[in-house]
């Protein structure tokens, strides 16, 4: 692994320090809910949160080692990732949260063409010969398989309607 | 002994079906493609595809599920050795000698080594399975809540003494999967846990999500961020290639051998198919004359990982039928599978279910054969696939995972999740953060909680219960031994210098 290269990015150190913190107040809120709902002993055994409240418990130890760990640690130069890569992370991330958002709106299959076809046309840099069969075919052969074999119903959107689905 | 050949002969008559080799065919081409395509693996691929089963009967089902898992198994060799990239964790150490040998031109000769290895290790699993499955489930049968917990304990401890990641890591990723398991009605005073007024949140985190999320969109950010680009030893595999490699192969039964045991090892106690592939591949490098010239093409490095891998890769559904207890995460989907067809893993399924039982072993046997054939006749097309391009081939994974969260419970909701999940797969990937562990820790969280609250309530409370006898007293002896593991194994290496 070469996470060593040192022209900026995000240090290992901090996601490190991050994660084990979120984890610990993730725990903190497991603890205080099971708390909530009872973690003691009732008159016929258990009550609902004492499993979850030692679940909590133990989770929230462990990361308290991390964070420790993490916080004594030298490798502070360390990168996680640097910010050319980091952006290339974003190119497929981005789009595809857009396109979990464009499902709602429009339905599976439309969504999908539009997402195909944009990264397609961004990142493959393909001319439009390329990018119709596959961005139109993909949906196309899913629509099939999902509806009319296994008749599953996947989201629709507007034009779907438009054809009477 | 007798008894359990029966029981395959009959498990061979259900496997045998027209219909059920169909099946088998579909999944084992199905495998392949998930084993070679990256961001889809054994757990996501059978997860995706899991909800797309729900109307069939559960034997054919699992029949052709199961071979999607023994297919990836194949798969990953393909791009390890032709490609030098893992298209599975548990091919990573094929990659040392495979794909030497591919680029010196005896990429066919890698290839049937590999392929007929994992053959080789899948076989001695299954017969390890056929024999000693009955007699656990037999034995289990008298196991009471303290011994399932006991069992469960052991399960998760061997996590932490296993795992190569750090022990404190590896502990709060499971205890996230156990508080993931947690949301949603408690099974046992029907009080919502955890949902914070959230009403969506009752249904609890599904697994299935989980999966698809943490290994399919987790490992699509990885491959992005690596900014993959294919380069490809081209492969011709004919039948004088495959026939010369097969008179070879014999030489090194031992590395054989020894593979198969540590795979079978490994699967059985929840190690995993990629320790065993890494600990079998560093035991034949200790033990073979050309054990320094490992790494630069030597048939027997790639012998002894893919037996290894695919020896535990089989032998992991072994607890998963007899305890229930899935000892890897495609293990632990197939088990989400029972449970939702309604078949309770467990002993009592080889009394209740043996058709069902025997049947998936027998398919075992039949999808290790069928995969053999089909990989070694079909290996350009797979390479051909891993030609197209990333910016095609990864926005359709990412289209294809969505579906699958989706028809887990047609909820827009998990689509959404899955994303999340994605988040933090790749997040955990890059810190060293085990994923198997949070998984099992999803999926087993509700039996392994009812188990130890029914202990609670039979003992009054007092956790003496789990001391109570021999049995129950040695598994959780043995917990505790591999929990503290790394801290013995430090003191260990502290007080006696190790030897160079």
């Amino acid at each position: 692994m070469n996470g060593e290269s040192e022209q900026g990015g995000i240090s290992h150190k901090a996601v490190d320090l991050f994660v084990a913190g979120a984890i610990m107040a993730l725990a903190s809120l497991v603890m205080y809910d099971s708390q909530r709902i009872g973690a003691k002993w009732a008159f016929d055994g258990p009550q609902a949160g004492y499993f979850p409240f030692y679940v909590g418990l133990i989770m929230f130890m462990a990361s308290l080692v991390t964070f420790s760990l993490a916080l004594v640690s030298k490798k502070s130069r360390r990168v996680f990732v640097d910010s050319a890569r980091f952006r290339s992370v974003l190119a497929i991330f981005v789009p595809s949260a857009v396109y979990i958002g464009g499902i709602y709106l429009l339905g599976i299959y439309v969504a999908s063409t539009i997402f195909l076809s944009f990264f397609m046309r961004v990142h493959g840099g393909y001319r439009v010969q390329t990018i119709a069969p596959v961005a139109l075919g993909v949906p196309a052969f899913l629509f099939i398989l999902f509806e009319k074999w296994f008749l599953v119903p996947l989201p629709k959107g507007p034009v779907e309607a438009l054809f009477g689905y | 002994m007798a008894e359990s050949l029966e029981a395959l002969f009959h498990g061979f008559a259900v496997a045998m079906t027209f219909k059920n080799v169909g099946f088998m065919l579909i999944g084992i081409l199905l495998g392949v493609l998930i084993g070679v395509l990256p961001g889809l693996g054994g757990a996501n691929g059978v997860a995706i595809l899991l909800p797309l089963t729900f109307s069939m009967e559960p034997t054919s089902a699992i029949i052709m599920l199961s071979c999607i898992y023994w297919g990836a198994l194949f798969g990953g060799a393909i791009t390890s050795v032709l490609f030098n990239i893992p298209g599975e964790p548990w091919s990573v150490a094929t990659t040392f000698d495979g794909y030497p040998m591919a680029r010196d031109g005896r990429a066919g000769e890698a290839l049937t080594a590999a392929f007929t290895s994992s053959f080789f290790g899948a076989l001695v699993a299954v017969l390890v399975i056929t024999f000693l499955a009955p007699l656990v489930a037999k034995f289990a049968l008298r196991f009471g809540p303290p011994e399932f917990f006991a069992v469960y304990f052991l399960t998760f401890c061997s996590f932490v003494g296993m795992s190569k990641e750090p022990p404190a890591k590896t502990v709060a990723s499971m205890m996230l999967g156990f508080a993931l398991a947690a949301v949603g009605l408690d099974t046992v005073t029907g009080q919502p846990r955890m949902i914070f007024g959230v009403y969506e949140m009752i249904r609890g985190f599904d697994f299935l999500i989980a999966v698809i999320g943490l290994f399919g969109i987790g490992e699509i950010l990885l491959t992005m961020e690596e900014g993959l680009s294919f380069k490809g030893v081209s492969a011709k595999i004919n039948a004088r290639v495959v026939w010369q490699t097969w008179k070879e192969l014999p030489k090194y039964w031992a590395t054989s051998l020894r593979g198969a045991l540590v795979g079978c090892w490994m699967g059985i106690t929840p190690g995993g198919a990629t320790p065993a592939s890494f600990m079998s591949y560093g035991l034949a490098k200790r033990f073979s004359k050309d054990g320094p010239q490992f790494g630069t093409g030597k048939i027997e490095g790639v012998v002894a990982p893919e037996t290894a891998a695919h020896a535990a890769g089989t032998s992991a559904l072994l607890p998963m039928l007899t305890l229930g207890i899935p000892g890897s995460p495609t293990a632990a989907v197939l088990l989400g599978g029972l449970l939702i067809w309604g078949l309770q893993p467990g002993p009592l399924l080889f009394v209740e279910h043996k058709d069902f039982v025997w049947g998936l072993i027998a398919s075992i046997y039949l999808g290790n054969i069928v995969g053999l054939i089909i990989v070694l006749t079909t290996v350009p097309w797979w390479a051909a696939i891993l030609r197209i391009p990333f910016s095609i081939i990864g926005p359709v994974i990412i289209v294809i995972c969505a579906i699958g969260a989706f028809t887990v419970h047609n909820a827009m909701l998990d689509v959404a999740m899955m994303l999340f999940f994605g988040v933090i797969g790749y997040a955990f990937k890059k810190l060293n953060y085990p994923l198997a562990p949070l998984v099992l820790a999803l999926v087993l969280g509700d039996m392994a909680e009812s188990a130890f609250r029914q202990s609670m309530i039979v003992s009054k409370g007092s956790i003496a219960i789990f001391w109570s006898n021999g049995l129950v007293g040695g598994i959780m002896g043995l917990a505790l031994i591999l929990l503290l593991w790394p801290l013995i194994a430090g003191a260990k290496n502290k007080l006696i210098p190790k030897r160079t």
